[in-house]
C-alpha cells in the first residue's frame, strides 16, 4: 500500500535534487561600507550590484545558474574589511569578492584575497597602488591618475587658466592621492600654483583657507575632497566672494552637490567614467531601471558596481563550473582579464597594472573620462 | 587699498565665528560636567539629534527657523532628560566610578548614531536654502553672513545668561551647592534629583540648538556630525577649566583664533598641530585650565 505513495514521492525528490544540481547558485561576496562615514558610497554600490544581479537572474542567470550575493558590511574600516573578506572567502566560500568601498580598506584587505587566490574586484577604489597588490586584484574604477589630467587640461583649455590654488583633505588616502595626481598634472601642464591648503575630515569651517586662497588671486580652485566637505567648501567660497571655477576630483562627482551646495553649485568641473547626462543606450536603460527600483537617481558608484557585475557575468558565462572551489576560482581569475563590455559607463576593457618592481600585477580599467561642468543644477558634458 | 589688512580683518572675523561655533557647543557640554560631574560623551549625538529634529520640522512641518530651533531644543532636551533618568541616575545611585558614565555615554552615542543612520541614511543632508537669508553682507570690506552674526551673538548671549543665572539667582545658588557636593546639597533641602534633570534637559537642549546652527553653518547634516565637534568640545572644556562657563567661552574662542591664524600665517597642514600645541602649552602652565582652580569644581 505504502509503496504506491512512496514511489512517486521518491521520484519527485530525486527530480528536485537533480534540478538543484543542475541549477547551482553562484555565490559572489560583496563587502562594502554600508554603515559609517563611507556608507553613502557603499549603499549606492550595493544598489548597483543588486540591480545588475536581479537583471541577470531574470534573464536566465549564468547558463541557467542563479547569482547569489552574500553581502557584508565592512563599515569603511580596514579591520572590518579584513574580517568581512575572511568570512566571505573561508566561511561562505564565495567564488569571488566585490569591494571594499574605500581605497584605504582595499590596501588592507585585498592582500587577504590575493593570498587565498580569490579574485577581488573593486568598483570604487581609485587610489594608486591597489592593483599592484597582486594578480587577483581587479577594478573597473578608473583611477584618478587617468581622470584628473583630462579634467584639468579640458578646464584649462576652455577657460584659459594660468594659475590655480589647491585645497585638499590631507588625512584621507583618497583625497590625498587625488591631490598627488593633481599636482603631477599641474606640473606636467606647467600651471602655476598660488597656494596649497589642506583640511581634515569632519571640518565644518573652511573660511580661513578660502580667505587665504582668495587673497592669492587664482584663476581657479583645484579641489580634492569628498562631497561631505567639498559641498560646504563651494558654499563658503562663494560666501567669501571667491567666485572662480572649481576643478574637482572624483569625490565631487555626485548629483548631491546640487542639493548640498544649492545656490553655489555652478562652475564645478569634474571628470568621470560615468555621467548621468551621457546619452547612450546602455546608460539610459541603467538609469531608468535604477530609478524605477530605488526611486532615486543613480550616481557614479552605482553605475560602476552595476557594470562590474555584468563584466563578471561575461567571464562566468565562458566558464564550466566544476564545483571544485579552488579550480573554479582559478578559472574565473583567468577568464576575467579578456572581458570586453559596454555598459552604463561606456566601452570597457581591463589594462594590466604593474607592481612596485615593475612586474605584471592586477588589472586596472582602460576607459576614457567624460569631463562635465555644473550649470543651473545640472551637469553639462564638455567635449 | 590695503589688501593685506582686509585679509587679516576677514581672518579675524572668521576666527571669531569659528570660535563662537566651538563655544556654543562647549557651553552645554561644560554645564553638564559642572553640575553633574559627568563627562557626557553622548553630547555629540544629542547635538546631531537636534539638527535632524529641526530638519524634520522644517521639511515635514514647514516651520520657520525659530520654530525649528524650538523643536530642536525640545527634542534634544527630552533626549538629555531620558539619558539622565535611564542611564546616569542608576549609575549615580550605585556610586559608579567616574569612568563608567563616560563609557556608558560612548555606547549611547554609538547607538544614537546608528539609529540616525538607520532612519535618515548615511548620506549628507542639508537644510533647505530658504530657511535662512542666504546673501552675504558686506560690512567694512568683510564678507559676513547673517548666520555667522547670529552664532556670535547667541554664544555670547547664552554665556551671559548662564552666568547671570548661576551667579545671581536662587536656582544658580542651588546648582552651585550641588556642584560642591550633591550629598550636602540634599541635606540642605535642595531637590538634587530634580535639578540634575533640569540641567540635563537644558544642557542637551542647548546642544540641539548648537546642532541646528552648526548644521546650517556647514551645510551638512550626517549621523556622525557630532563626532569631530565633540573632540574639539572636549579640548575646549578642558582648556576652559572643567565646568566653567566663562572658561568654555574663552577657550572656544581661543581654539577658533588658534586654528584660523595658524592657517593664515603658518599653513593649513599645521592647523591642528599648532592649535593643540598651544592648548597643551596653556595646560602645562595652568593644569586646571584657564578658569579652573585646584580642588574646586566650578559651575
Amino acid at each position: 500500500m505504502a509503496q504506491r505513495f512512496l514511489k512517486p514521492l521518491a521520484a519527485a525528490a530525486l527530480a528536485v535534487l537533480a534540478g538543484l544540481a543542475q541549477a547551482a547558485d553562484i555565490k559572489l561576496g560583496v563587502a562594502e561600507a554600508l554603515s559609517g562615514g563611507a556608507a553613502q558610497y557603499g549603499q549606492s554600490i550595493r544598489a548597483g550590484f543588486q540591480l545588475a544581479a536581479e537583471e541577470i537572474n531574470a534573464a536566465g542567470g549564468i547558463n541557467g545558474n542563479k547569482l547569489v550575493l552574500v553581502i557584508e558590511d565592512e563599515q569603511g574600516k580596514k579591520e572590518e574589511a579584513i574580517n568581512a573578506f575572511k568570512k566571505l572567502i573561508f566561511q561562505d566560500k564565495v567564488l569571488m569578492l566585490f569591494g571594499p568601498t574605500l581605497s584605504n580598506s582595499a590596501q588592507a584587505a585585498d592582500p587577504i584575497a590575493q593570498a587565498a587566490k580569490v579574485v577581488v574586484f573593486g568598483t570604487s577604489n581609485t587610489a594608486d597602488g591597489i592593483t599592484s597588490i597582486g594578480d587577483h586584484v581587479f577594478r573597473n574604477s578608473v583611477t584618478e591618475a587617468d581622470v584628473l589630467p583630462v579634467t584639468l587640461s579640458t578646464a584649462v583649455k576652455k577657460l584659459g587658466i594660468k594659475k590655480v590654488a589647491v585645497l585638499y583633505g590631507n588625512d584621507d588616502v583618497f583625497t590625498k592621492s587625488g591631490y598627488d595626481n593633481f599636482k603631477k598634472a599641474l606640473d606636467a601642464q606647467k600651471i602655476a600654483v598660488t597656494t596649497t591648503e589642506t583640511f581634515a575630515k569632519g571640518d565644518v569651517d573652511f573660511k580661513a583657507q578660502l580667505t587665504k586662497i582668495k587673497a592669492s588671486n587664482p584663476d581657479a580652485l583645484v579641489l580634492s575632497a569628498l562631497i561631505a566637505e567639498g559641498a560646504p567648501v563651494m558654499v563658503q567660497a562663494r560666501q567669501l566672494g571667491l567666485n572662480v571655477p572649481v576643478i574637482g576630483g572624483n569625490g565631487m562627482n555626485s548629483v548631491k552637490v546640487f542639493e548640498l551646495a544649492k545656490g553655489a553649485s555652478d562652475g564645478l568641473w569634474i571628470g568621470s567614467p560615468w555621467s548621468i547626462e551621457n546619452q547612450t543606450k546602455e546608460n539610459g536603460a541603467f538609469i531608468v531601471a535604477y530609478t524605477q527600483k530605488y526611486k532615486s537617481a543613480p550616481d557614479q558608484f552605482a553605475a560602476q558596481a552595476y557594470d562590474a557585475m555584468y563584466i563578471t557575468a561575461q567571464a562566468l558565462k565562458k566558464l564550466k563550473l566544476t564545483g571544485d572551489l579552488a579550480k573554479d576560482r582559478a578559472a574565473l581569475r583567468n577568464a576575467l582579464p579578456d572581458v570586453k563590455w559596454t555598459g552604463a559607463t561606456g566601452p570597457f576593457t581591463f589594462r594590466r597594472a604593474t607592481d612596485k618592481a615593475g612586474n605584471p600585477a592586477g588589472y586596472d580599467a582602460a576607459q576614457t573620462a567624460i569631463v562635465s561642468v555644473t550649470k543651473n543644477g545640472r551637469y553639462a558634458i564638455e567635449k | 587699498m590695503f589688501p593685506d589688512l582686509t585679509v587679516l580683518e576677514q581672518q579675524l572675523f572668521n576666527a571669531l565665528s569659528l570660535g563662537s561655533v566651538y563655544a556654543l557647543f562647549a557651553l552645554g557640554f561644560t554645564l553638564v560636567f559642572g553640575v553633574l560631574g559627568v563627562v557626557n560623551l553622548s553630547h555629540g549625538a544629542v547635538f546631531m539629534v537636534g539638527a535632524y529634529a529641526a530638519l524634520q520640522a522644517v521639511t515635514k512641518l514647514h516651520l520657520p527657523l525659530a520654530g525649528a530651533l524650538a523643536v530642536a531644543f525640545l527634542a534634544s532636551g527630552l533626549l538629555g532628560l531620558l539619558i539622565d533618568v535611564l542611564v546616569l541616575r542608576p549609575l549615580r545611585a550605585r556610586n559608579a566610578p567616574h569612568l563608567i558614565p563616560m563609557i556608558a555615554t560612548i555606547g549611547l552615542a554609538i547607538a544614537l548614531n546608528s539609529l540616525a543612520q538607520g532612519i535618515f541614511g548615511a548620506e549628507n543632508l542639508r537644510f533647505p536654502a530658504e530657511v535662512l537669508p542666504q546673501e552675504t553682507l558686506h560690512v567694512a570690506g568683510l564678507h559676513v553672513t547673517v548666520l555667522e552674526l547670529g552664532i556670535i551673538a547667541l554664544s555670547f548671549g547664552l554665556m551671559a545668561v548662564l552666568l547671570v543665572v548661576l551667579r545671581g539667582t536662587q536656582l544658580g545658588r542651588a546648582l552651585r551647592a550641588i556642584a560642591e557636593s550633591p550629598k550636602a546639597a540634599a541635606l540642605l533641602g535642595i531637590n538634587v534629583g530634580g535639578l540634575f534633570m533640569l540641567t540635563s534637559f537644558f544642557a542637551a537642549g542647548l546642544g540641539g540648538v548648537a546642532g541646528v546652527l552648526i548644521g546650517l553653518y556647514s551645510n551638512a547634516l550626517f549621523p556622525l556630525m557630532g563626532q569631530p565637534i565633540l573632540h574639539k568640545g572636549i579640548a575646549v572644556i578642558i582648556l576652559g577649566g572643567m565646568g566653567d562657563i566663562r572658561g568654555a567661552m574663552l577657550a572656544g574662542l581661543f581654539l577658533g583664533f588658534a586654528e584660523v591664524l595658524s592657517v593664515a600665517y603658518i599653513g593649513s597642514t599645521m592647523r591642528d598641530a599648532v592649535a593643540f600645541g598651544l592648548l597643551f602649552a596653556v595646560l602645562l602652565l595652568r593644569p586646571k585650565g584657564l578658569f579652573g582652580t585646584v580642588n574646586e569644581r566650578k559651575v
